[in-house]
């Protein structure tokens, strides 16, 4: 029987390399709405954070005679308590977000990668061990053990990456682990070991390579967390410190200010954190159902 | 099923355990000096001295710890730094509003997320499924702050129809703390939502695929009857897992909504005593989390094999 005597799915497997299975994954993905929706979303915001200067006043210039001016031609977005122009602050506030965020999940993906596979493939007695501290972090919700991180290492940008990166490990390593543990009866591991294979070289290079779809998945859904936190460890005092624009806490600066209807100095910030969020929750979700497809 | 409690109870003793550790060392020991902490760095050194006898952080980490927790196992939680006095009573309360607060939450989500899970299951696939999914889905990973100022726009600022501030004027009755707790539960509730009709709906699609909800109909029983009577029952069993697990996000959430909303709970008191370094408050506070957490879920545990015969019988074997 030929290949081409066969249904399209079947052909498509039979041929398929690492190539075409990449080439399948891209062509599902991009026929997805979701995707298209996100990539644009998050796009957008990518392009603020790096020429947004460019475009916009300046976000720091205060003008104490314009202060609580409500959106205008002037400043599209009105102006916050310091005279400030809310447009600019909305738009390069994307900056410290698209760094720490991406940054945080990546150090949360690499340690928990490593820690996930060290207990899946030994399991016994160091899995056992690590899973309790697993679970004391779980038990704790991301903003307290955020918290704690913070008062104990300072509040800055910096502390805000590592504690969340911290705070991601155990989250990511149980992903992992549960990945690895089906992976490691399989007989190319057995075979890398019949051949004499050192543990590390097995781990990271064998079955690496073949739990990468759950990480990939685990990285665009920790991307979300990620902003979901910041911004609210931001909007409590403990990130990037003023004048620097900020969603979180220009939010918290000004929300005092709603009482007396300055509604455009949080509402628009807000609107962006849940475009942002939104955008990479549509990413993750759709990352996920093109590798499930593949 | 004896067997099985205490089991977990061991388990939630040594992750309490181990929780301590980590809080313990990431108030004391991180920071440095708190005596020099709370002074700040202009302080005499002598006057820092004086502080760190009286606090007792002069001592070696280990006599401290072993202090620490001989007073936590006696029930004395310690001094606050930042109010002199004791931690319990303040913690008590605190944690008392909060219950109030996540009550007021639960009272609203539960309800409603089931009845979304289920209403999607039975359209599986239709638009009525698509809408509510997705605002499930929209509602979990949209940050409290976000929800919590679109609310305080509308409601409180546009609409004027409800209070922005949750603290209730002194001597109010239930239903005015109800009503000045509405717009704080609604950005819990939010998130909670899409968790719990995700499961909700999951757990119906799921029993109404099965056989016995096949020969349920096939032997004639009316639809309503049928869903009530054999699917409600199996499909809500992995929603109570879901709610108690949801707990300690809820917890976290609070930190967030109460200081959002001027309310005196335990989430404002962890907050007010990391920014001021008030570490013994911080510890207890947590460590009052953690445990809540354990507790939580070991409950959902035990009612989830309470109410599900399968596991109630071979618990009896």
């Amino acid at each position: 029987m030929s290949i081409e005597a066969l249904p399209v799915e079947s052909r498509a497997a039979l041929s398929a390399g690492a190539g075409d299975l990449r080439r399948q994954f891209l062509r599902d993905l991009v026929h997805q709405k979701a995707f298209m929706i996100g990539a644009t979303v998050l796009g957008f915001w990518v392009l603020a954070a790096i020429f947004g200067t460019l475009v916009v006043q300046d976000p720091l210039a205060q003008n104490l005679s314009a202060i609580n001016q409500a959106p205008s031609a002037s400043h599209l977005f009105g102006t916050d308590q310091l005279g400030r122009d809310v447009l600019a602050r909305v738009i390069v506030g994307s900056r410290s977000i698209l760094v720490t965020a991406p940054l945080a999940t990546l150090i949360g993906t690499v340690l928990g990668t490593v820690v996930g596979l060290s207990m899946g493939y030994f399991r016994g007695i160091v899995d056992d061990i690590l899973g309790r501290f697993v679970e004391a972090f779980l038990a704790l919700p991301l903003v307290v053990t955020g918290i704690i991180g913070i008062v104990a290492l300072g509040a800055s940008d910096t502390t805000l990456i590592i504690v969340i990166g911290i705070v991601f490990t155990p989250l990511i390593a149980r992903t992992v682990r549960a990945a690895v543990l089906v992976e490691r009866d399989l007989d190319y591991v057995a075979a890398a070991r019949l051949r004499g294979e050192r543990s590390l070289y097995i781990m990271f290079v064998e079955i690496l390579p073949n739990v990468l779809a759950p990480i990939t998945v685990e990285f665009t859904v920790r991307l979300g967390y990620a902003v979901f936190t910041i911004v609210t460890l931001s909007f409590l005092g403990f990130g990037l410190q003023p004048p620097t624009p900020n969603w979180g806490y220009d939010i918290s600066a000004n929300v005092g200010a709603v009482t007396a209807g300055y509604w455009w100095e949080v509402l628009f910030a807000a609107v962006a954190v849940a475009t942002l969020v939104i955008g990479v929750n549509m990413l993750a979700s759709s990352i996920e159902s093109a590798l499930d497809a593949s | 099923m004896a067997g099985f409690v205490l089991k977990r109870l061991g388990l939630g003793l040594i992750t309490l355990w181990l929780l301590s550790l980590l809080v313990f060392f990431a108030g004391q020991v991180l920071p440095g000096d708190p005596a020099r902490a709370i002074l700040g760095p202009l302080a005499a050194p002598s006057a820092v001295a004086a502080l760190a006898r009286q606090l007792g952080t002069n001592q070696p980490v280990i006599d401290q710890y072993g202090t620490w927790v001989g007073h936590l196992l006696t029930g004395n939680l310690g001094t606050s730094y930042q109010y002199q006095a004791p931690i319990a009573p303040l913690l008590g309360k605190a944690l008392g509003n909060s219950l109030e607060l996540a009550l007021v939450a639960f009272v609203m989500v539960v309800p409603i997320g089931i009845l979304g899970g289920v209403i999607a299951a039975l359209n599986v696939g239709r638009r009525v499924d698509r809408v509510i999914s997705v605002f499930g889905l929209s509602a979990t990973v949209i940050p409290e702050v976000v929800s919590g100022i679109v609310l305080i726009l509308v409601f409180g600022l546009w609409l004027n129809v409800l209070p922005i501030q949750a603290a209730w004027p002194p001597g109010a009755g239930l239903g005015t703390q109800i009503y000045h707790l509405i717009m704080p539960a609604i950005p819990l509730a939010l998130i909670l939502f899409g968790y719990i009709q995700q499961m909700a709906r999951a757990g119906t699609v799921e029993a109404l695929a099965s056989d016995y909800a096949r020969t349920a109909t096939l032997k004639g029983l009316p639809r309503g009857v049928m869903i009530r009577r054999h699917i409600l029952r199996n499909s809500l069993l992995p929603t109570i897992t879901v709610i108690a697990t949801q707990t300690g996000y809820l917890i976290g959430g609070l930190v967030l909504v109460e200081t959002l909303f001027h309310y005196q709970g335990i989430g404002t008191l962890i907050y007010n005593a990391a920014t001021s370094k008030d570490f013994p408050m911080l510890e207890a506070g947590v460590l009052v989390i953690g445990a809540a957490y354990m507790v939580a879920t070991l409950a959902a545990d035990m009612l989830y094999t309470l109410l599900n015969p399968r596991l109630r019988l071979r618990g009896v074997e």
